[in-house]
């Protein structure tokens, strides 16, 4: 298998920072917010590989990390620490070491990223295939045919009617909005996927609608994808391994069905416990 | 004029920085340079940043022509030529194309094709094409810097998508040697081919937002399109298809304004350039300083009178 992204020791730390923030932090203290200097240190020490079409869980509780971290490797917030490496095309790209400009570069051709609330991800003010339009357009696709073409072809793969790809997504319910999301998410075929809570809010069976249209893309794709859920339903249904996260740390890490049946951690035993 | 008044009112360290910013403009064709536009004696946006580089620029002994929406007699031309003709002693002025060093402009480019040693002046109200896509002018400057117009382009995706057709009728977005996008001033589209390739060189200068930039000559200047959904200019059919003509002079190839007869009420057209208009009906080309041609036409109302009427 081809590796896509190789992570090592992600930090993100909000405020100042000192020497006792590590140490005073975790879930061992209860808190990641530093007693000596009031940082909050958001993630620490994260390292993880994803291959090829395969989906990594993220889990955790709110305010555990789970979105900073995804957000530094989106270049939405910039790391304290750590070295993120992305392999594409016969390319080594060292994600955190590269200018803004080709941050964003990659970030516009070569990631999608699907937002929990979809005010982020798309523009309200423009048609759901303008927002489309966009991704391609940043691509360097310049004939108006060629793009609507695409447009119709991505909305009809996420199951929004074409005939409403005019509209404005204020007018669609929350489950299009999502889907058109995905599709713009998929616009430019990105290698890399990161949705962040994307079913968070939907009713169950939209939300089902939306995994299978996820799975459907992983296998049809071979797209890799970091999911960012505090679902317990999402991480069984998609992620082949996955890791905890609690107080910025990862505290439980391997495959899906591992965690789930056999969990280690005292706090991943009292989540499957109540979730199941 | 005092005696001890400057030449061409600015002093001399202001005329300097301007022409170092024009200098840059040029060098880096679209991009928007700033500087430190100065007070002038009239209202900001009444064309100051086109002032500022003209009375920078002219020199004694070297001809100048203003025009305000194609004509050299509207108020606003006849202001600024008179006040630059008041600080910058030793300048003729002319109402002939061919004849001017330097042409200020606002609204038109002359429809008769520049020459290499002229220089095409033009106000700009507001100088930065992305503005509305992006309100903030940080971001702006990095959607600059990559050459990102991908926002833009939405918004001419949507007009077609809305109403079949791009609906921008002037300061059409043109992309300067294939990088930078700039507002072109508020010239309508039928202007903007002949920036392309143009053999005089274009300064334009914004006043109020302070920023000079450049279309130097022989630079491509391409406005954003589709490549299925060409740029066109103005379309001056009639319901025949059958192209209009200026009711004055009868030119089938120029910029056509739209009057209302005040007698009949019917529309009737004309060309906007007003010393190209005279320049068909075969009025004499003489090199006075005189810049308003004493004879008219007697039984057609002079385009002031309409617009008045």
């Amino acid at each position: 298998m081809r590796k896509v992204l190789e992570v090592s020791r992600l930090s993100k730390i909000y405020g100042p920072g000192c020497p006792s923030c590590i140490e005073k932090t975790g879930p061992e203290y209860e808190t990641n917010i530093c007693p000596d200097c009031n940082s909050v240190v958001a993630a620490h020490d994260m390292s993880f590989d994803l291959y090829q079409g395969e989906i990594l869980g993220i889990m955790g509780e709110s305010g555990s990390g789970k979105s900073t971290a995804v957000k530094c490797l989106f270049f939405d917030q910039e790391p304290t620490s750590g070295s993120a490496t992305f392999y594409d095309q016969g390319q080594t790209h060292s994600l955190f070491d590269l200018n803004k400009a080709q941050q964003r570069r990659l970030s516009n051709h070569r990631f999608g990223m699907v937002y929990q609330n979809p005010h982020l991800g798309l523009n309200f003010d423009i048609t759901a295939g303008g927002n489309i339009a966009e991704r391609l357009l940043m691509s360097g696709l310049d004939h108006y045919g060629d793009i609507r073409e695409r447009a119709i072809e991505l909305l009809a793969r996420t199951e929004v009617l074409t005939q409403r790809m005019d509209e404005l997504p204020r007018n669609f319910s929350g489950g299009m909005q999502q889907r058109v999301q995905i599709a713009k998410a998929l616009a430019t075929n990105p290698p890399l996927l990161f949705l962040d809570e994307v079913t968070t809010g939907l009713d169950l069976s939209v939300q089902a609608a939306i995994l299978d249209l996820i799975l459907e893309i992983q296998q049809q794709e071979k797209t890799s994808m970091i999911v960012v859920t505090h679902d317990l339903g999402v991480i069984r249904l998609l992620a082949d391994r996955t890791l905890v996260m609690k107080y910025g740390r990862v505290i439980e890490s391997g495959l899906t069905d591992q965690i789930l049946e056999d969990p280690q951690h005292a706090y991943t035993q009292r989540l499957v416990a109540s979730a199941l | 004029m005092s005696s001890q008044q400057q030449f061409g009112f600015l002093d001399e360290h202001a005329k300097k920085e301007i022409r170092r910013t024009a200098l840059k403009a040029v060098a880096i064709p679209g991009y928007q340079v700033p500087y430190s536009s100065r007070e002038m004696p009239m209202g900001r946006g009444f064309g100051t940043g086109g002032l500022q580089l003209t009375l920078a620029l002219i020199g004694k002994g070297e001809t100048l022509k203003v025009i305000d929406q194609g004509a050299d007699d509207s108020v606003n031309a006849v202001n600024l030529r008179d006040f630059i003709q008041m600080t910058c002693p030793g300048i003729d002025t002319t109402s002939f194309t061919e004849e001017a060093d330097l042409i200020q402009s606002r609204h038109r480019i002359p429809e008769k094709p520049l020459r290499e040693d002229q220089l095409l002046v033009l106000q700009v109200p507001y100088p930065d094409a992305l503005v509305i896509v992006e309100s903030s002018e940080a971001k702006r400057k990095v959607l600059h810097g990559e050459a990102d117009y991908s926002r833009l382009l939405v918004k001419l995706y949507e007009d077609i998508v809305k109403f079949k057709e791009i609906t921008i009728a002037h300061r059409y977005p043109t992309r300067i040697n294939n990088h930078y996008v700039i507002d072109p001033s508020p010239i309508p589209r039928w202007d903007v081919p002949k920036l392309h390739n143009s053999k005089a060189l274009t300064l334009l200068g914004a006043g109020r937002e302070k920023k000079i930039y450049a279309v130097p000559p022989y630079t491509q200047a391409i406005p954003l399109a589709f490549e299925d959904m060409p740029f066109r200019v103005e379309n001056f059919d009639d319901e025949n298809g059958q192209r209009r003509a200026c009711e004055r002079c009868g030119c089938t190839d120029s910029f056509l304004d739209e009057y209302i007869d005040s007698e009949t009420g019917n529309k009737i057209y004309r060309c906007s350039d007003s010393d190209w208009c005279e320049e068909q009906m075969g009025f004499p080309r003489s090199d006075t300083a005189d810049y308003l041609p004493e004879t008219t036409v007697t039984n057609v109302k002079s385009s002031k009178e309409l617009v008045n009427a």
